[in-house]
């Protein structure tokens, strides 16, 4: 008895400390990788998702609340910052390819981002949504801080925002290998293209682990799509009433 | 490798300012990577020793970061998780928007843009 209740305070001390949340996430995210290459880099093993989901298991297990996890974890949420930074550096390495097929970028980068928005909003009209979470999904292909900006300037709620926006990220990175898959699509760079400015973030990820061309070409779709929404969104919705 | 983690930090730290100072929608990250390719290819052809090891050395540190890039979702993806109530009873609704967009959206974009080079590259030879 006396044991179990050492054991008891050990994990009242621990699940107190960030120590114990970033040895689980990392962990997770280990278990997801593993699995993720196991399976050869199969789309629908996404390692995102998985670890996601083994991290939220324990906290629903263990009664942790997130704002429990999140402070010991967010170290890690910390790194997503340097790492945008980062991405210069791959763009900076293909920048003769990316001269070279600048117009084919401008011209998919804004009819792209406007095909996201608008498909989203009819669709979402047709399920006879409310607008409140119409707006809050108009921008959810970019990445989520600018996401959640634009949500918040168009009158849509930040925090669901943030959920759809990283649904999104989940489902591009799951899915989108089947959709060029099945329309035949074999140009690297369109193919990369497509998921950073549709996925964004974790969509470039899922490019980056298949192909070095691809993974660059996310890259620059997510810096640029997110530029381009930031404005065309509040642009649309001067001339158009939504 | 200490050094190259400071420029990158630096970077991020003068678009965070940069984003603030001018009320800008772009999050201070994206214009940190702007303000670095910026400066990567101001500096492109240089000679200069200091400049050129550098260089090598953010590369470096910048290829590790963005190899782990699916990890630094993972506990905002818990948060969504822990907050899918937020979406109430509109679930299936919401999913199916985002299903079908966003596939589409890949699709669409990826398809134009392989369209469009080719008809580039076909222009291109017969100049």
């Amino acid at each position: 008895m006396l044991e179990k209740n050492k054991l008891y305070n050990i994990w009242v001390y621990l699940q107190a400390e960030p120590l114990f949340w970033l040895t689980l996430t990392i962990g997770a995210y280990l278990v997801g990788d593993y699995l993720y290459k196991k399976s050869r880099l199969n789309p629908l093993v996404n390692p995102v998702a998985i670890s996601i989901l083994l991290v939220s298991s324990i906290l629903i297990l263990t009664d942790i609340s997130y704002e429990r996890y999140f402070n010991g974890a967010k170290f890690i949420h910390f790194m997503l910052g340097p790492a945008t930074v980062a991405l210069a550096i791959p763009i900076y390495k293909q920048i003769d390819l990316i001269k070279k097929e600048s117009g084919s970028i401008f011209i998919s980068l804004i009819l792209g981002s406007l095909f996201a928005i608008f498909s989203t909003y009819y669709f979402a009209k047709l399920m006879n949504l409310d607008l409140e979470i119409i707006y809050s999904m108009m921008p959810r292909s970019v990445t989520a801080p600018i996401a959640m900006g634009i949500s918040d300037l168009i009158g849509g709620v930040p925090s669901l925002t943030a959920i759809i926006t990283i649904l999104t990220g989940i489902v591009g990175a799951s899915f989108g290998t089947f959709a060029l898959d099945v329309l035949r699509v074999k140009d690297m760079t369109a193919r990369g293209f497509a998921f950073g400015l549709a996925s964004h973030g974790i969509g470039t990820a899922r490019a980056m682990s298949r192909n070095e061309t691809a993974g660059i070409f996310a890259a620059l779709a997510l810096g640029l799509s997110g530029i381009a929404t930031s404005i065309l969104i509040p642009l649309l919705f001067k001339l158009i009433n939504f | 490798m200490l050094k190259s983690i400071f420029i990158i930090f630096l970077f991020q730290l003068i678009g965070e300012s940069v984003q603030k100072y001018f009320e800008i929608t772009i999050p201070g990250p994206v214009i940190g990577l702007i303000l670095l390719l910026t400066t990567f290819l101001c500096v492109r052809g240089s000679k200069n020793i200091f400049i050129k090891k550098t260089k090598e050395e953010i590369s470096s540190t910048s290829t590790y970061i963005t190899g782990y890039l699916s990890l630094l979702f993972v506990p905002i993806g818990v948060g969504v998780v822990m907050h899918l109530s937020y979406l109430e009873k509109n679930y299936i609704e919401v999913l199916g928007v985002i299903f079908f967009s966003t596939i589409f959206t890949i699709g669409f974009t990826a398809l134009l843009m392989e369209k469009i080079n080719i008809y580039l590259k076909k222009n291109a030879r017969k100049k």
